[in-house]
């Protein structure tokens, strides 16, 4: 934005002197603002890496795929844990995705006028209750049902998939996926029910003077439009679930083993920071764990990217988006 | 077979429609059991004791015997503490960043890179912002790697990319020609920004402010690297402070009858807070664009 004003108002010298310094000085203030946010992200990966040089020299890329982490024995492997927090968030998404999409569809599109506003506000009130509350009712609450309830029940009809062994306990990868996805689908359905509101009528109009039924409009006009607001929350869901740790430390169980069931302790790399940060077993567990932090950071910027790319081209690929 | 197609599509419409009202059940249901439980556990233990005393001893009652109820007070007092020293840093921080971006950005590369950023930055877990900070408090000076300043300083991280993104959002929403008007008139560009574009915006900032204090204050994981909680309320800044989430998990996970039943009134406190901060923020943004657009 170039404005040069052509007939300046008539100021003292002074005046227009001390303006003209005012404006060095904001500039320069809010321009360390801007280099405050950036150097932050850059100091970020610097420091942990910085931190993490003692095990990044001694392990080199093993870390990256050993399959074990005994800090006594001198062997850190980050897998278990990577396993973890990929498996817990993908089946929390499993769960919360159609349930936050058939959420969004019927506030928008099925629900009664009256009903609309007040519960979309109530659901975006969650997705701002604190993480901990979750985590904390499905330790007292979930966990004795799970234990007692769901998963005899999911052992005894799907025991032979494979992924239901073991003996339920209920404090297991099952139920930190099943907090993880009741702390994700508020911010989910919140973020897709705001895009599929915002899709104009005359689309629908146009679906439904074609004959289109409720779905078929809601299928081929509605969700297409939104698309753009459905990744971006989504993506923000994923990245809560897999930056999640108060939840999920105190429902997973918290072995350090790659798990073998759905019904197995685990441990994520949130909770083994959780855990691990301040009982290290020797002074080499320290860079260890923060090179596990550095680990989870990318995973979590790769999220983030990934999102942002799916988005840009949804944008340029025509459909009017909603960033 | 024509017939049979298009009910065929209706019915499978319908049975959509029921299967999308379902999934709302099933999601109010678990979510309305949290709040439940929080608001009649939690709802037990509020009274004068719970906002003025401290941690009480740990005890699970014995047939014929009480157990001290005990407070959260000095969890509260490290909660605002910290939550001062994040705002502190964060809202001028983030504020700064979002001016510059739009203000003297507009359609420049960098201006992209500051939004990118602070995306970026709003996806970083808040335990590995605690590891960060940790990581280089150590490096500058290790006896306050473990305080309230650091704790603080973690929680920032977490509100500073909200911050940034939604002042962003809002300037953006300002219209270009208040700007020419104002600066026409001769006013130098930063009162400009301030004095004028801010002001506009300034319920837009604002709500992102609530959002990023509410979304910080209920955060234990960056505060269990940093600072770890503690038992007693404000000491000094380089001492470890008590910090109501914290409290909330170690009662959570203590085998204590009161310190679970405390941990329970403390998610209560913590969702009464963010709702108030949620209908402020609400109700101030409601006013202010009522007052602005009724001149």
């Amino acid at each position: 934005m170039s404005l040069g004003n052509p007939f300046p108002p008539p100021a003292s010298r002074a005046r227009l002197r001390a303006a003209k310094w005012g404006d060095r000085i904001f500039l320069v203030l809010t321009g360390l603002g801007a280099a405050g946010v950036i150097g932050l992200l850059v100091a970020f990966v610097a420091v942990l890496y910085y931190k993490a040089q003692p095990t990044i020299k001694l392990l080199g890329f093993s870390f990256l795929y050993t399959q074990i982490w005994n800090p006594t024995g001198g062997v850190y492997g980050v897998v278990p844990f990577a396993v973890g927090t990929l498996l817990t968030s993908g089946l929390a998404l499993l769960i919360a995705v159609p349930l936050s999409l058939g959420a969004a569809i019927f506030l928008t599109q099925q629900a009664p006028q009256w009903m609309r506003r007040p519960v979309g506000q109530v659901i975006e009130l969650l997705a701002s209750v604190p993480s901990i509350i979750y985590g904390f009712w499905g330790l007292i609450v979930l966990v004795p049902i799970m234990r007692v309830d769901v998963e005899p029940l999911l052992k005894e009809y799907l025991g032979w998939t494979g992924w239901f062994g073991g003996t339920p306990i209920g404090l297991d990868v099952l139920t930190a996926s099943v907090v993880l996805s009741i702390m994700a689908i508020p911010t989910i359905t919140a973020v897709s029910r705001d895009s599929m509101a915002a899709v104009p009528l005359s689309q629908k109009e146009a679906a439904i003077s074609l004959g289109a039924t409720d779905w078929e409009v809601t299928r081929r006009a509605v969700v297409p439009y939104a698309r753009s607001g459905i990744v971006a929350g989504v993506t923000l869901g994923l990245g809560r679930a897999l930056g999640e740790t108060m939840a999920v430390t105190l429902v997973i169980g918290n072995k350090s083993a790659i798990p073998t069931s759905l019904f197995s302790q685990g441990q994520t790399i949130t909770s083994l920071l959780a855990n691990d940060f301040f009982e290290q077993a020797t002074p080499l567990e320290l860079p260890a764990l923060i090179e596990a932090a550095l680990v989870l950071l990318v995973i979590t910027l790769a999220v983030t990217i990934i999102g942002r790319v799916i988005l840009a081209r949804f944008q340029r690929s025509g459909t009017a988006g909603l960033e | 077979m024509k017939f049979d197609r298009a009910l065929r599509r209706k019915i499978f419409s319908h049975s959509m429609t029921v299967l999308s009202g379902l999934a709302i059940v099933a999601i109010l249901v678990p979510l309305a059991a949290v709040i439940y439980e929080a608001a009649v556990l939690g709802g037990s233990v509020f009274n004068v004791a719970f906002f003025t005393q401290g941690i009480p001893y740990p005890c699970s009652p014995h047939p014929g015997a009480t157990c001290q109820q005990g407070g959260i007070a000095p969890a509260i007092q490290g909660s605002f503490i910290m939550m001062g020293i994040a705002s502190l840093i964060s809202v001028p921080l983030g504020i700064g960043a979002a001016i510059f971006a739009v203000e003297y950005g507009a359609h420049r590369p960098w201006a992209r890179a500051i939004g990118m950023a602070a995306d970026v930055l709003a996806g970083v877990p808040a335990i590995v912002a605690g590891v960060f900070i940790y990581a280089l408090l150590v490096i500058y000076d290790p006896t306050i790697s473990f305080s309230a300043l650091a704790g603080g300083l973690a929680l920032s991280i977490i509100m500073v990319p909200i911050v940034t993104r939604t002042t962003e959002e809002a300037l953006r929403v300002v219209p270009n020609s208040v700007r020419e008007a104002a600066l026409a008139l001769g006013i130098s560009r930063w009162k400009t920004s301030i004095r004028i574009v801010l002001v506009a915006a300034l319920p837009g900032v604002l709500t992102g402010v609530l959002l990023a204090f509410a979304r910080a204050l209920g955060d234990a994981a960056a505060l269990l690297i940093v600072d770890g909680g503690g038992l007693y309320g404000f000491r000094g800044f380089n001492q470890q402070v008590a910090a109501v989430p914290i409290w909330m998990f170690t009662f959570a996970t203590s085998p204590y009858k009161n310190w679970v039943t405390l941990a329970w009134g403390a998610g209560l406190f913590l969702i009464l807070l963010v709702l108030a901060l949620s209908v402020v923020s609400r109700l101030v943004l409601d006013r202010m664009t009522k007052k602005m657009r009724g001149g």
